[in-house]
């Protein structure tokens, strides 16, 4: 009855009804790349976090300084998984001021965001958009598109920001990882960020309570669960830290005295 | 983008307004002094702009710092306001002043993605309070501030405006990106399904198999042309049915169990063989499977149903099962669904079922076969067959042929031996009358073996075993009659049997020994001879008498050399008896059974045992039966002459229980009759002795005597027999009155001299 089924090429079904994480981010960066629902579930975690838009800046800005530190440690080709709605500051801007034919790959389950993703990156040679569950990773590195831009006998910079805190533990997420793992040849890094209830935890709890009515049900994690995240990685220095304070650029942006309101865990591993 | 308006007069009138001299007409004038004036001023302000502007710029980062998202640190964030804080000193202070820079600076911050409305809010508050003073632009004191702070008010509007409109263009070009991908992901999502919906179509309408698509209540939602062909419907008629309109008569129950699991989402899938009727109402033999379609949120939704048409196969199946099943020459039930059936009585039916058999074997079928051909016999047994068939059909039994000329009547739930015997009885009516064939009325008869018992004391094999004993019973009973199994009778055969089966290696194991019974002169009570009787000590049965296995002996063959060692035994004892007494007659008698007296080694044999034990031939006695001297043939007659001839003794055993050709008895070398116990018996008692018998032993005697042979009696039990058989004349007696059979070293002490048995009762 196979052939009864939805093919597995097809795109998922689009539903404007339900809100989707990579919109709400967006909103939360300042984007326009939303709907009402977006914005709606936005909203309501803002009123219950106010301090939600600037988190997703601290993110954001782990995601710039994280390339730049990849760059610098000389990885030349990256994999952006969850890579959702591409609003400025995109990691293939940061890698191609740098090196122009360094190829990126843009890796999303939203057939939207992955729509849009290609409507952005037309024409650029050194970018590609693969849509696929991160929750395969046999699928995913088993994508022509993704194999045809990525060299994997050669070091990859993944990156998995935002994401992982969609995966629910049934879901084995530490599996997810350890799978990638497998994939990738030596030298190359993990750079991934995580909500936590660590800091604030009255209100990432609520937001956590909020999404949990959502499509994407957000599963907060500790700090050693999301150490454990990275089994089988070596750490980079500082290890896994708030936000902010994973190797700011400045005093000013590390905000060091209250890192921990931003309820979000970054990290760096290299695969040895 | 709109290109951004200019408002260099309305920013000139304000200057003029702003400057107290201004008169009518002076807005050239007042713009004409205002830029003479700060021509130099403006060129000091730029001299000091360096540092002015940073401190601003650090400040107006510091203002909208966290309020949007930018892809820059807090150091570049700087930077970029620097330039911006520039330009805008610039427009301060530029002749003719001009507000575009203040819509430029509005845009390129929205450009750099600071697109949250605080930043708007903030940077319009810092570029009011600290722009000017940062500046160093607030320190004159000739008006020209005013002009300059009517001048930033003019650019912070410009800002506003510029900074809006950016901010609406950026708002609804990612509207419309978003809508387009939308759109995009709509669209191949679409195409995605119209692809799959009609690679579904042309699967469905021309796929060979049938394909019915029904909702959960059954209705029947669309089928395709295969499956319309199949069941002889037209497609829209097929539209109106219901799946369970389909339900057929001898459809599994599980089919339609299965079928409600899946209806409830229990299942997503099954298959089955099912039977459809056609339109036309021929059956349709379908390999079905039905798949469970769920909607996205996994409620049962759609039934999807596939058939395919196995009908051929089935028939052939079927034909192929018949075949099997069935006997090509008389199409009755062969044996293998006859033990099919009978085998799922035993496994299936209640304990307490009894069922009933009827094991039929025609008499002489074979000697039909081979006197009139095979097609006569052939046709005999299709009539046997139909006529028997009509007979079993009438009590709903099943006839199986088994082969051959056998045949086997099923009686399920019997209702006891009564009405397996009359199934029986009517099987052997039926076939009362000859039957014609080919010219031929051939009188036909049979034996039946009938068994019936309750099932849980049997197995389908003991049945069977037990009509095969039975038919034989029926047989050699006398045939043409039914025999009903007798567990007693079985038994004693399963014993003799076992005897049978045993006595080849009893005989290996010595497992007989022989004993002797005296034979006595009634003239003077003394000893003439002894007769050697064989005895097995069997291991498990204890001592069996001669009667119990020579007959089975006889049938085995095993009586030759057994008759040997008895002979070689009683040779070899009857030596020792020669060499004790030497001088004395006597002899020792041994019987030969038939097959030993047509045993053509027999001469041979004796001989070399008597030449072994050293035995004079005349202390040897052979007793054979009457029938087996009577029916001798020449050689054997002459075997006995060449016995008799070498001085050994011939005597006739009970005789007087055959048909003795008394005149043939002078023609042959016997010397001595034994007459049977059972006539012996009449002369019993003195009261009520049967005076018929006397009269024949009397005659038997006259006639021995006649031909000159002598008589001895058998079974002498009391002194009236011994009494009376004296009177009669018979010569010597045998039996329980003198002594029983004894061992040999028993016999002895009667050889002592002088020794006599007592002939009439001593009493004191």
């Amino acid at each position: 009855m196979h052939w009864l089924e939805r093919p597995d090429w097809a795109p998922g079904e689009i539903d404007l009804e339900r809100p989707s994480v990579a919109r709400v981010y967006d909103y939360y960066l300042g984007g326009s790349h939303n709907f009402a629902v977006d914005r709606q579930l936005a909203q309501r975690a803002i009123r219950l976090m106010p301090d939600l838009p600037l988190i997703m800046q601290a993110n954001r800005a782990f995601l710039r300084r994280a390339v730049r530190f990849l760059l610098a440690a000389g990885v030349r080709q990256f994999l952006d998984i969850g890579s959702g709605i591409p609003t400025v500051g995109n990691v293939h801007e940061i890698v191609h001021a740098s090196d122009p034919d360094a190829p990126v790959v843009y890796v999303d389950s939203d057939p939207v965001a992955v729509a849009h993703s290609r409507a952005i990156l037309e024409g650029n040679r050194s970018a590609t958009v693969v849509q696929c569950d991160l929750r395969d990773p046999r699928a995913l590195f088993g994508d022509p598109a993704l194999r045809a831009a990525l060299d994997l006998s050669q070091p990859v910079g993944v990156l998995m920001i935002a994401v992982l805190h969609f995966v629910p533990d049934s879901d084995d997420p530490a599996g997810v990882v350890g799978r990638l793992y497998d994939e990738i040849a030596p030298g190359s890094y993990l750079a991934l960020t995580h909500a936590t209830a660590d800091g604030d935890q009255a209100n990432a709890r609520a937001v956590g309570e909020l999404y949990a009515q959502s499509p994407s049900p957000l599963v907060l994690r500790s700090r050693a669960e999301v150490s454990a995240l990275f089994k089988g990685f070596s750490p980079i220095d500082p290890g896994i830290v708030f936000l902010p304070v994973w190797r700011p650029e400045s005093e000013r942006d590390s905000h060091a005295h209250e890192a921990e309101r931003f309820s979000g865990y970054a990290g760096v591993g290299l695969r040895t | 983008m709109t290109s951004p308006p200019d408002r260099a007069v309305s920013t000139g009138n304000a200057v003029s307004t702003g400057n107290a001299v201004a008169t009518g007409n002076a807005v050239a004038t007042g713009n004409a002094v205002s830029t003479r004036t700060a021509g130099p001023a403006r060129n000091t302000a730029l001299a000091q702009a360096g540092p002015g502007s940073l401190r601003f710029a650090g400040s107006w980062a510091r203002a909208v710092a966290g309020t949007s998202y930018v892809p820059m640190e807090i150091a570049e964030v700087e930077q970029f306001l620097l330039t911006l804080t520039e330009k805008l000193a610039a427009a301060l202070l530029a002749e003719p002043f001009r507000s575009c820079p203040g819509y430029e600076v509005g845009t390129a911050l929205v450009d750099a993605h600071f697109t949250g409305v605080e930043t708007l809010g903030r940077t319009v508050s810092v570029l009011g309070e600290r722009l000017l003073a940062e500046l160093g632009l607030e320190t004159r004191g000739d008006g020209e501030p005013d002009e300059l702070r009517s001048r930033l008010a003019v650019l912070q509007g410009s800002f506003a405006e510029g900074f809006a409109d950016a901010l609406r263009s950026r708002t609804l070009d990612e509207q419309e990106a978003i809508r387009h991908a939308v759109l995009v992901t709509r669209e191949e999502a679409e195409r995605a399904l119209r692809a799959s919906e009609a690679r579904f179509r042309a699967v469905f309408a021309d796929a060979a198999i049938g394909i019915g698509i029904g909702d959960l209540a059954g209705n029947i939602l669309d089928v395709n042309q295969s499956l319309s062909d199949m069941l002889g419907y037209p497609v829209e008629e097929l539209c109106r049915h219901s799946a369970t309109d389909f339900v057929h008569p001898d459809d599994a129950p599980e089919v339609w169990q299965l079928y409600a699991q899946l209806v409830a989402g229990e299942r997503d899938h099954f298959r089955s063989e099912k039977r459809y009727f056609r339109k036309d109402g021929a059956v349709l033999w379908t390999d079905l499977t039905v798949s469970l379609i769920r909607d996205d949120s996994g409620e049962p939704r759609y039934m999807v149903a596939m058939f395919e048409d196995i009908s051929e196969r089935h028939s052939l199946q079927n034909r192929l099962h018949h075949q099997a099943m069935h006997d090509p020459l008389t199409h009755l039930p062969n044996r293998s669904l006859f033990f099919e059936r009978l085998s799922r009585i035993f496994a299936e039916a209640p304990e307490h079922t009894r069922l009933g058999l009827c094991y039929l074997d025609l008499d002489g079928f074979k000697v039909v076969n081979d006197a009139l051909g095979h097609d006569i016999g052939d046709q005999l047994l299709v009539t046997v067959a139909d006529r028997l068939k009509a007979c079993a059909a009438d009590g709903g039994h099943l006839l199986a042929r088994m082969g051959g000329d056998e045949f086997v009547v099923l009686v399920e739930d019997s209702q006891g031996t009564g009405q397996v015997v009359a199934v029986a009885d009517r099987l052997l009516r039926c076939l009362d009358q000859p039957i014609r064939i080919g010219g031929h009325d051939l009188a036909v008869s049979a034996s039946i073996g009938v068994v019936e018992r309750e099932i849980r004391t049997s197995s389908s094999a003991d049945v069977m075993q037990a009509a095969d004993i039975t038919l034989y019973w029926a047989k050699s009973d006398g045939k043409s009659r039914w025999a009903l199994f007798d567990s007693e009778r079985n038994d004693r055969e399963v014993a003799r049997y076992t005897l049978s089966a045993a006595l080849p290696s009893a005989l290996d194991r010595g497992e007989f020994e022989v004993e002797y019974q005296p034979l006595v002169r009634f003239s003077d009570g003394s000893l003439v001879g002894v007769e050697a009787l064989v005895r097995w000590r069997h291991p498990t049965y204890g001592r069996l008498s001669p009667d119990r296995f020579i007959s089975l002996a006889e049938e085995t063959g095993l009586i030759v050399p057994l008759g040997r060692w008895v002979l070689r035994e009683a040779c070899r004892e009857a030596r020792r008896w020669q060499d004790m007494s030497p001088d004395r007659r006597f002899f020792v008698s041994v019987n030969l059974a038939v097959r030993q007296s047509r045993d053509p080694a027999l001469v041979s044999d004796v001989t070399a045992i008597l030449e072994e034990t050293g035995l004079e031939p005349g202390r040897l006695q052979l007793e054979l039966t009457e029938s087996a001297i009577m029916g001798t043939a020449d050689e054997a007659l002459a075997v006995l002459h060449t016995l008799s001839d070498k001085g050994i003794r011939i005597a006739i055993d009970d005789f007087g229980t055959g048909y003795s050709n008394l005149a043939y008895l002078r023609h042959l070398p016997v010397h001595s009759l034994k007459i049977a116990g059972s006539f012996i018996e009449g002369l019993r008692s003195s009261e009520d002795g049967d005076p018929v018998d006397r009269q024949i032993v009397g005659a038997l005697v006259s006639l021995a005597h006649a031909l000159d042979l002598d008589v001895t009696a058998e079974g002498v039990e009391t002194f009236v027999q011994a009494e009376r058989l004296k009177v009669i004349g018979c010569d010597a007696g045998q039996g329980w009155l003198f002594a029983r059979p004894a061992p040999a070293s028993a016999i002895d002490a009667l050889l002592a001299p002088g020794f006599t048995f007592p002939i009439r009762p001593e009493y004191p």
